[in-house]
């Protein structure tokens, strides 16, 4: 039988679609969806267009199923939030939540069924110390983490190494900026601060303003290393830009903004796989203000390669002989875009050769 | 050899194997009675492989457990397939499916009853499950008791039970007749052997049963085979924590297993002879 290499991103992109899966199908798209975290989001997209009474009742269980367990990360997420905010108002005023958590409090559509991992915050550079401190009292510590790894992110990431609530087993990540301190693209941390949005009837709560959530959703994407939740990440972006994008203002303050902190190539990247894989509506006078941001066409090419194999899921039905060579480029490609050669060299030779030691 | 692909029918579940490892496919042809195995369907729970990692094919070989394509577990020697493949389908199990509420434990049935059996390695309960199913008691499930919710009835998987160490012995000398498969020696776990459950097992395997009972085993060298009756409240706690998806269910694994509770009656059972433990359980459903 023909085995799609990715099933997901035609359901994705037209959700009436599942009503017609035969079970022959759903025998390839249940496995690949939960592989990518996206069981519970498919779960969700059918009870919402078909019903899930339409569905087969082998099948429908996993449904179930994962959606049961997007509710229970739910329930903890928005429990752990309260104990965050908790800690942190007194020292901060605000807690301002990213990506995932801050879909959940607001309840943007990438939040329906969503499988939460950890909770993301962005807090002022000044302030590390005493978060890291206070957020240590709560429980809220460095995991195990080797010393290299862990200077590597104090001295170059964005971000504290992840702090984890050994009583809760709950993850949250500190960013102090949105992309790393070594990195090309130099950004104010202050910028997105000062546009923050707060969360209605959650006091002490914020979370990035509609364009800068976008942007900041593009930046981490397209920097990113590892894309074992690749697709679930671009599906996040384009669920908030068929979202946001009716609005009609929107697509102005986001080109003005990408330009503003100099994030155009990241938003370029990202309106691009998201219209070509999962169909995003992006208006056309949009994609011609994208114009400047194209990289030239031969990387364009390789770019396009790589993401189209990126942004499969992380099942071997997926893979072809390029998957590997792809996979390895990205990865590359993220830490030359946080670090100047003379440190990332040292970085990679180091980590191949401890990837191969273990 | 070739990957050959297995379709496995095992209570409510049905699990595609890909494996060439010869061992494994014989072990399971001699533990899972005929008619688990069915045609291709359309639908697979669990797609799942046994094979040997790049690399280590030739040299010191190893096989590992693939879920979904992901490695579940480190590789072990090719000899460990067959009680790999039993852990990983239970590993895939336990992480996947929440229309149940599961229950790390053994689960028998006996005139539409059941017991529910938890307990930690070294109490007894592999043991003391296999001596009840070779005592006249059907097998739901050696590992994990699946509770349904909206009914409170337990499933049954039957499936191969897993025996180690000194309890091989031990229910070899009850049950000489039953199908034992090759002992796969140096485990984590010791030495373990699985058995072939009783046909009656495999006959009824659609039939769902009421819980009834919860004894909580304890075995005792030396000790007389003894019931002692434990409060309920204590008892829910302990079941609790052994529910492996109970925090996932939320409300919903409270209630159930609240309702388990108050339907069952609780029990120790410290036992050291396994056939007069195993009158003893009997008499008492007999009575009740």
């Amino acid at each position: 039988m023909h085995r799609p290499r990715d099933s997901l991103a035609p359901v994705l992109r037209d959700p009436e679609g599942l009503a017609r899966l035969s079970p022959e199908e759903w025998d390839v798209v249940v496995p690949q969806a939960r592989r990518s975290g996206l069981l519970g989001r498919l779960a969700d997209i059918a009870e919402r267009t078909i019903g899930t009474d339409a569905i087969p009742e082998r099948i429908r269980a996993h449904l179930l199923s994962a959606r049961i367990l997007a509710e229970k990360r739910r329930r903890e997420v928005l429990f752990d939030i309260d104990r965050l905010v908790g800690l942190l108002k007194d020292l901060l005023g605000t807690v301002v939540l990213l990506k995932g958590a801050a879909y959940l409090v607001t309840d943007l559509p990438p939040a329906a069924g969503r499988i939460f991992n950890d909770i993301d915050i962005l807090v002022p550079r000044a302030e590390l110390a005493p978060v890291e401190a206070i957020l240590s009292l709560g429980g809220w510590r460095l995991g195990e983490i080797d010393p290299y790894d862990e200077q590597y992110y104090r001295r170059w990431m964005h971000q504290l190494p992840p702090l984890v609530n050994a009583a809760r087993r709950s993850v949250v990540d500190v960013h102090h900026t949105v992309v790393p301190i070594t990195a090309r693209v130099a950004l104010d941390p202050g910028t997105l601060l000062d546009r923050v949005a707060p969360v209605p009837g959650m006091p002490h709560l914020a979370v990035l303003s509609p364009p800068d959530m976008v942007l900041h959703g593009a930046v981490h994407l397209f920097s990113e290393g590892e894309f074992e939740k690749g697709l679930r990440d671009l599906d996040d972006l384009n669920l908030l830009l068929r979202h946001f994008g009716t609005e009609n203002d929107f697509w102005d303050a986001l080109l003005t903004r990408a330009s503003a902190l100099d994030l155009g190539r990241p938003l370029f990247y990202a309106l691009r796989y998201s219209a070509k894989l999962l169909g995003t509506p992006v208006p056309p006078e949009v994609s011609r203000e994208m114009g400047p941001y194209r990289p030239a066409a031969a990387v364009r090419g390789l770019m396009d390669a790589a993401f189209a194999r990126a942004f499969r899921p992380p099942h071997p039905d997926c893979r072809d002989s390029l998957t590997g060579p792809a996979l390895a480029l990205l990865y590359v490609r993220a830490h030359y875009l946080r670090m100047p050669p003379h440190l990332l060299i040292p970085h990679l030779l180091r980590k191949g050769v401890r990837g191969h030691a273990e | 050899m070739q990957a050959r692909s297995v379709f496995l029918r095992t209570g409510p579940f049905l699990t595609h194997l890909q494996t060439a490892n010869h061992g494994l496919l014989e072990g399971l042809l001699s533990l899972y009675d005929a008619r688990c195995f069915v045609d291709r369907p359309p639908f697979c729970d669990f797609h799942v492989a046994v094979r040997s990692p790049p690399l280590r094919r030739w040299i010191r070989p190893k096989v590992e457990f693939l879920f979904e394509g992901a490695a579940a577990f480190k590789p072990s020697p090719p000899e460990h397939a067959l009680p790999m493949f039993e852990s990983g389908l239970n590993w895939a199990i336990s992480t996947t499916v929440n229309q149940y509420l599961i229950i790390h434990a053994a689960a028998v049935e006996r005139g539409g009853r059941a017991m529910i059996i938890p307990g930690q390695s070294g109490s007894g309960k592999s043991t003391l499950c296999a001596g009840l199913v070779f005592g006249g008691w059907r097998l739901l499930s050696d590992e994990l008791a699946l509770i349904v919710p909206q009914s409170i009835e337990a499933v049954a998987l039957a499936r191969p039970m897993n025996l180690k160490n000194e309890s091989i012995e031990v229910v070899r000398r009850l049950a000489p007749d039953a199908v034992f498969g090759r002992p796969a020696e140096d485990t984590l776990k010791g030495t373990i052997v699985l058995v072939k459950p009783s046909a009656d097992s495999f006959d009824r395997v659609e039939e769902a049963a009421s819980p009834r009972w919860i004894v909580f085993p304890n075995y005792e060298k030396g000790s007389a085979s003894e019931l002692i009756a434990r409060p309920k409240a204590e008892c829910f706690l302990e079941l609790a924590a052994n529910a492996i998806n109970y925090g996932v269910l939320g409300d919903r694994g409270f209630n159930t297993l609240a309702e388990v509770i108050t339907r069952s009656e609780c029990f120790e059972f410290t036992y050291s002879d396994l056939a007069g433990g195993v009158r003893l359980l009997t008499e008492m459903s007999d009575a009740a």
